[in-house]
C-alpha cells in the first residue's frame, strides 16, 4: 500500500493543474451556498434579535383620537403584555441645504424615560430632555442622507406655524428597519424622516393632551394576533380605528421580511444549482481522469491487487480535490457571508449583527463536495476494475473508429481533414462529448442566472419609472381636498399638467381573506400614471369596477368578474361591494386601482383629491419646491427621479455585491470546466498531436487542431447554455414571488453576450494555457511509448 | 561530482585535431563529434559520446545494437526531432544543430519522413486520410493511392487503423513517411511489433521505396538478419560507432531468414 499511496502523491503532483480546478470548482460551489445560507441565516438570527432586545410590537393600530384611559384598558387585556399609547403626526419639514420640502413623522417619546414598547437605539447624541419641546431624536437613515449631527436644526409645521427643532440624538428604530413614507415605493431618506419627540410637547402642538392616535401593542408567546386585531377594530371604532394589523403587516417589517424570504430562495436555489453543477463537473473531470489510467489499473490488477484497493485508490484521489475545495469553499464562504452580512446590517441599519453559519448546512456542503469526489471517482473505476486486466491493458474503446454519420451522408470528402479529425473525434464518443458539452453549457447557464438579476431590476425600472410613474412630482395633501385645492396647484411655478387622485386606506375581503392596502382612484383618461396588462400594453382605465394588480388577486383568491367587499379605514368608514373589472401587470406591491369619478361616489365626496400629479417644467423646479415647502396643504412631495436615484443606490447595490460575487464563482467554474476539458482532450490526443509534430505540422497548426475541437464544442455550449440559464431563471420567478417585489422573466440581451463572453474568456484562457503545453510537448516521448 | 558542466566532461573536438577525413560534399547529412547527455539531477547520461557519421543519397543503413545504445538518439537527431549537446548535424548545407523550433519543423516537414514500431497513425483518420495528411503539407507529394501502391496495399483505403492489422497500418505508416518524397526515411525499429511474416512485408515496402525512389532510408533494428538487406550496417555501443561494414551483395527481403 505505501508504493500506492507514494504513486498517489506522484499521480497528484502531476495532475495538479486539474486537481486545483476541482477543487476550485467545488470551492466555488460551496462558498456559493455557505455565503448564501450563512447570509440568510445571520439576516434571520440579527433581525429576531433586534426585535425582542428592542420590543419590536406584535400589534399596530392607528386612529383618530382616543383617551389614555382606554390604552390603560387595553393593557389589561388577556394575551396582551404591554401597549404603548403614542401621538404620531406627519407634518411638514424644511431640511437646511434641501430645496425640496421633506416629510417628517412626529413620533412621541413617553414623558419620561424610554418607551416600553418599539424602543430606540442610541447611535449618538441623547434623547430629548423631558420637558424640552424643541428637541428631536432623528432616525439614522434620515440624518446620514442629510448629513445631520446631533446639534442640527429643522424646521417643521407643527399645527399650521411653522417651529424650529433641534435634533440632540441619532437613533434607530425596529419599527423603521425601512424608512418608508406611505404610498411611496422606495424609502426616500432625504425627504422623509422619522422624529421622536417628548409627548408632552407633540400633544400640545396637536391638541391630544390626555388622548392617543396611535397604540402598539405586545402579545404573550404563543397568544394569535387576529382575535386581539378583531377585538382592537370592535373597541377602537368609535374612536377613529384606521383598522389594526399585526406585525406580518407592519410596513417597515413586511420590506425586511420579504427581503429575507427573498434570501432565503436565492440563499437556497442559487447556491444549490451552483453545488449540483459543481457536482456533476466534479464527477465528470475525474471519471475521466480515472479512465485515462484504465492501463494502470489493469496492471495493479494483474499484479493482484484487489478491486478494492484498487478503487481506494482512486477514490483518495478523488477525495484530495473534493477535500481541498470543500474546506477552501467553507472557509471563503464564511468570510463572504460574514462581508454579506454586514453589508446588509449597513443597509438596513441594524444596531447589532449576529452572525451565524448552520452546522446542518456546513455538513451539507461538505457531504455534497466529498460525495461529488467519491462517487465520481467510484464510477469511473467502477468501469475500469470490471474490466479483465487484459481487456483492460488495451486503449479504451478498442474498436475505435468506424464509417459514421460523416461518412453515410458522404460529407467527409468536403471536410479538411482536419475538421475530419474533429467530427469524428466528437462522434465517436457521443456520450463523452455530449457530457462535456454540458458541462461548459451549466456554466454559461449559471452566468445567465447571475447577469439576471440585475436585468431584473433594470426592467423594473424602465417599467416603472418610464411606463408606470410618467409624473415629475408627485404632491399628498394633509388631507382630501375639493377640486378647486388641486385647481390652485396650475398656479404653481413650472407646473404643466395636473392630474388629481384619490388614495384611501381600505381593506379587500373575498371569501374567508382579506388584505389591507390602498385604493388607488386615478382621472379617467389620465396620461401620468398607467396600468398594464400581462403582455405589458397599456390597459384603459374602466368607467366601474377594481383593477387588481396580479398578485393582489392570487392573494385574495379572486378573478375578473368576482365581486369582492372593500371597506374603507378612514372618514366615514363606508362599506360597498366592487367587481373586479380585470387583474393587471404589476412588479411592485399589492394596490387596486379606480376611476377616481366612481370612487368619489362610492365614498359620498365627488371631486375630492388626496393628491396630484404634476408635470414640471425642469428649469422651475426649484421655485416650485420653494413654494410647495410653505404650502400649508401639501403633507408630501415625491419626485420619481430622486426615488430611483435612491433605489439605485441602496438596493442596487447590494445586488450589485451579491451578483459580483454569484458572477465571480460562475465565472471560476466556467475557467475550470474548459481547461479540465481541454487538459483531457489533451492527454488522450498527446500521442497523435506528436506524430503530427512529427509529420512537419507546426505547433501552430497543431494547436489549432485541438482548440478546435475545443472552440467547436464551447461555441454549441453557449446557446444551450443560455437555454438553460433561461428556464432557470423561470424557476427563480415562480420561487422568487412575494408582496412587496416579483421578478420580472426578462433575460437581457447583455446578459447573454455576458455569458457568452466569460466563457470565450475561460475558452481563450485555457487555450493559452493549453497552447504552452502544446509547445512542450516532448515528441520523443509520446512516441517511444506503446499507445 | 555533482553540478559538474557537460563542457567539462566532453573532450574537445577530437576530429579536427586527429584530422577527420575530407567532408564528402555529396552527403546527405554529415555529423561530426556529436554528443548527447541528458542531466537527471545530479546522474548525468551520455547517450551519445562523439559520432561523426556521413551518409549518402540512396544509401539503404541499418542500425544495430544493445538496448540503451543510443541508437534513437542518433535517429531522432538526425531527423530534427531533438538535437545534440554538442558537435554539428548537417543536413546538406543546413546547420540542424543550430536550428530553432520553427526551422526543424521546416526541415521535416519537407525533407524526413519517420516511420516507427507503434505505428503512430491518427485513429481518427482512414488509411487514405493518415496519407493526406501528409501530402497535403507537402509540395510535390506522390499521389497517396499511389504512395499506398508502393506498400502494397491496393484496397482497404477506406478502413480506419483499428480495422486494420499491425502489418497493414506499419505499412500505411509508410506510405504516409514516403508519400512527400523526402530525401530520407527514418525507421526506428519498423518491425518491432510485427510477427515474421508481416515483418517480410513491411520490409519489402521500404526496400521498394529505397530503390524505386532513391530515397536515404535508416532502420533501426535489433534484428541482425536484417543487416543482410542495407549497403551499410552501423553497429552502435553505449553512444559510440564501434562497427561498420558494407554489404558489397544486398539480399532482398524475401531472402533474409531468423
Ligand atoms: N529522455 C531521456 N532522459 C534520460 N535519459 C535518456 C532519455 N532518453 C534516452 N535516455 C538514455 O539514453 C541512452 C540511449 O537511449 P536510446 O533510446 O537512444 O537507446 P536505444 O539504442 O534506442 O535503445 P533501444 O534499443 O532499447 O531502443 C539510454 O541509456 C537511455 O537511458
Ligand atoms: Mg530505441
Amino acid at each position: 500500500m505505501a508504493v500506492l499511496d507514494r504513486k498517489l502523491g506522484r499521480d497528484a503532483r502531476a495532475l495538479l493543474g486539474q486537481l486545483i480546478a476541482v477543487a476550485l470548482v467545488v470551492a466555488c460551489g460551496i462558498a456559493t451556498w455557505v455565503t448564501m445560507r450563512g447570509a440568510y441565516a445571520s439576516l434571520l438570527l440579527t433581525r429576531n434579535a433586534y426585535y425582542r432586545e428592542y420590543r419590536f410590537a406584535d400589534i399596530f393600530c392607528p386612529l383618530k383620537r382616543a383617551p389614555d384611559a382606554l390604552a390603560a384598558r387595553i393593557a389589561h387585556w388577556p394575551g396582551v403584555t404591554a401597549v404603548e399609547a403614542r401621538v404620531v403626526e406627519d407634518v411638514n419639514l424644511s431640511v437646511p441645504g434641501l430645496a425640496e420640502p421633506a416629510t417628517a413623522r412626529l413620533i412621541s417619546l413617553p414623558a419620561q424615560g424610554a418607551p416600553r414598547l418599539n424602543a430606540l437605539y442610541l447611535r449618538a447624541g441623547r434623547l430629548p430632555e423631558p420637558g424640552r419641546a424643541d428637541e428631536v431624536a432623528a432616525s439614522e437613515a434620515f440624518a446620514a442622507a442629510n448629513q445631520l449631527r446631533p446639534g442640527a436644526s429643522l424646521a417643521a409645521v407643527l399645527h399650521g406655524k411653522w417651529q424650529s427643532l433641534r435634533v440632540t440624538g441619532i437613533v434607530l428604530s425596529p419599527e423603521y428597519v425601512y424608512e418608508i413614507r406611505g404610498g411611496d415605493i422606495f424609502p426616500d431618506n432625504r425627504r422623509f424622516a422619522v422624529l421622536w419627540m417628548r409627548r408632552p410637547a407633540l400633544a400640545a402642538a396637536f391638541r391630544m393632551e390626555g388622548a392617543f392616535n396611535d397604540l402598539s401593542l405586545a402579545l404573550a408567546p404563543g397568544v394569535a394576533p387576529q382575535p386581539v386585531i378583531a377585538r382592537l377594530d370592535r373597541q377602537l371604532e368609535p374612536w377613529g380605528g384606521l383598522g389594526a394589523y399585526a406585525r406580518a403587516d407592519q410596513i417597515s417589517n413586511r420590506f425586511l421580511s420579504d427581503e429575507i424570504a427573498q434570501d432565503r430562495v436565492t440563499g437556497t436555489w442559487v447556491p444549490l444549482i451552483f453545488l449540483a453543477v459543481a457536482a456533476l463537473l466534479v464527477d465528470m473531470v475525474l471519471t475521466r481522469l480515472v479512465l485515462m489510467q484504465r492501463g494502470q489499473i489493469a496492471i495493479l490488477k494483474a499484479f493482484g491487487y484487489g478491486n478494492g484497493a484498487v478503487a481506494a485508490h482512486y477514490v483518495k484521489l478523488a477525495l484530495l480535490p473534493a477535500l481541498g475545495g470543500t474546506a477552501l469553499g467553507i472557509g471563503v464562504g464564511a468570510w463572504f457571508a460574514h462581508g454579506l452580512t454586514r453589508i446588509y446590517a449597513g443597509f438596513f441599519r441594524l444596531p447589532l449583527l449576529r452572525f451565524r453559519l448552520e452546522p446542518a448546512a456546513l455538513l451539507l456542503a461538505a457531504g455534497i463536495g466529498l460525495a461529488a469526489g467519491a462517487v465520481g471517482a467510484l464510477l469511473a473505476v467502477r468501469g475500469a476494475v470490471a474490466l479483465a486486466p487484459a481487456e483492460a491493458m488495451r486503449p479504451e474503446a478498442p474498436a475505435g473508429f468506424r464509417p459514421g454519420l460523416l461518412e453515410r451522408l458522404g460529407l467527409a470528402g468536403w471536410l479538411p481533414l482536419n475538421a475530419r479529425m474533429v467530427a469524428r473525434n466528437l462522434q465517436r464518443r457521443p456520450g463523452k462529448s455530449a457530457l462535456n458539452l454540458l458541462a461548459v453549457a451549466s456554466a454559461a447557464a449559471l452566468l445567465v442566472v447571475c447577469g439576471y438579476f440585475l436585468d431584473a431590476v433594470n426592467y423594473f425600472i424602465a417599467l416603472q419609472f418610464q411606463q408606470v410613474q410618467r409624473e415629475d412630482v408627485t404632491v399628498s395633501f394633509e388631507r382630501p381636498l375639493s377640486a378647486a385645492a388641486v385647481h390652485d396647484l396650475f398656479h404653481l411655478p413650472g407646473v404643466g399638467r395636473v392630474e388629481p387622485f384619490r388614495a384611501v386606506p381600505v381593506r379587500l375581503r373575498f371569501a374567508h381573506r382579506d388584505y389591507r392596502t390602498v385604493l388607488l382612484g386615478q382621472a379617467a383618461g389620465g396620461e401620468m400614471r398607467r396600468v398594464f396588462d400581462a403582455n405589458r400594453r397599456v390597459l384603459p382605465l374602466p368607467g366601474s369596477g377594481l383593477l387588481l394588480g396580479d398578485a393582489l388577486a392570487e392573494r385574495l383568491g379572486v378573478h375578473t368578474g368576482d365581486v369582492v367587499s372593500v371597506e374603507v379605514l378612514e372618514g366615514r368608514r363606508p362599506v360597498w361591494r366592487e367587481r373586479v373589472a380585470r387583474t393587471v401587470y404589476e412588479m411592485l406591491g399589492m394596490r387596486a386601482t379606480m376611476d377616481s369619478a366612481a370612487l368619489g361616489r362610492r365614498l359620498g365626496e365627488p371631486g375630492v383629491a388626496s393628491g396630484a400629479y404634476l408635470k414640471v417644467d425642469a428649469r422651475a423646479a426649484p421655485a416650485l419646491y420653494a413654494q410647495l415647502k410653505r404650502n400649508p396643504v401639501i403633507n408630501a412631495v415625491t419626485v420619481p427621479a430622486v426615488e430611483l436615484a435612491g433605489f439605485r443606490e441602496t438596493m442596487a447595490q447590494s445586488l450589485w455585491i451579491s451578483t459580483f460575487v454569484l458572477g465571480l464563482f460562475a465565472a471560476i467554474i466556467a475557467v475550470g470546466v474548459i481547461y479540465n476539458g481541454g487538459r483531457i482532450a489533451l492527454s488522450e490526443r498527446g500521442r497523435e498531436l506528436a506524430s503530427l509534430r512529427v509529420l512537419g505540422f507546426t505547433r501552430a497548426e497543431v494547436t489549432r487542431l485541438l482548440l478546435g475541437e475545443q472552440a467547436l464544442l464551447t461555441a454549441a455550449a453557449v446557446p444551450l447554455g443560455w437555454l438553460a440559464g433561461f428556464g432557470w431563471c423561470a424557476l427563480l420567478v415562480l420561487t422568487l414571488r412575494n408582496d412587496t417585489f416579483r421578478l420580472p422573466l426578462v433575460v437581457s440581451r447583455a446578459t447573454l453576450a455576458f455569458a457568452a463572453a466569460v466563457v470565450a474568456a475561460a475558452a481563450a484562457a485555457s487555450a493559452l494555457f493549453l497552447r504552452s503545453r502544446i509547445r512542450h510537448l516532448d515528441l520523443i516521448e509520446v512516441l517511444k511509448s506503446r499507445e | 561530482m555533482a553540478g559538474t558542466g557537460s563542457s567539462d566532461t566532453i573532450p574537445r573536438d577530437r576530429s579536427a585535431a586527429a584530422g577527420a577525413p575530407p567532408a564528402d560534399p555529396s552527403a546527405v547529412f554529415r555529423l561530426r563529434d556529436v554528443w548527447k547527455v541528458y542531466r537527471m539531477g545530479e546522474v548525468e547520461v551520455f547517450a551519445l559520446r562523439g559520432v561523426s557519421l556521413e551518409l549518402q543519397p540512396g544509401e539503404f543503413v541499418v542500425l544495430l545494437g544493445p538496448s540503451g545504445s543510443g541508437k534513437s538518439t542518433l535517429l531522432n537527431i538526425l531527423g530534427g526531432l531533438d538535437q545534440p549537446t554538442r558537435g554539428e548535424v548537417r543536413y546538406r548545407d543546413h546547420v540542424l544543430a543550430a536550428a530553432d523550433e520553427r526551422e526543424l519543423t521546416r526541415f521535416r516537414r519537407e525533407h524526413v519522413g519517420f516511420v516507427f514500431q507503434f505505428f503512430n497513425l491518427i485513429p481518427s483518420l482512414t488509411a487514405l486520410e493518415n496519407v493526406e495528411l501528409a501530402t497535403e503539407i507537402s509540395e510535390h507529394p506522390l499521389p497517396p493511392r499511389e504512395a499506398l501502391e508502393l506498400v502494397g496495399l491496393h484496397e482497404r483505403l477506406d478502413h480506419f487503423p483499428a480495422q486494420m492489422s499491425g502489418g497493414e497500418q506499419q505499412r500505411v505508416a509508410i506510405a504516409r513517411a514516403v508519400a512527400k518524397r523526402p530525401e530520407v526515411l527514418l525507421c526506428d525499429e519498423p518491425t518491432g511489433s510485427l510477427d515474421f511474416a508481416t515483418g517480410k512485408l513491411v520490409l519489402e515496402a521500404l526496400e521498394g521505396i529505397n530503390r524505386e525512389l532513391r530515397t536515404l532510408t535508416v532502420v533501426i533494428t535489433h534484428n541482425a538478419a536484417i543487416a543482410a538487406m542495407g549497403d551499410r550496417v552501423l553497429r552502435m555501443g553505449s553512444g559510440a560507432i564501434v562497427g561498420e561494414q558494407r554489404n558489397p551483395v544486398k539480399l532482398a527481403p524475401a531472402a533474409l531468414s531468423w
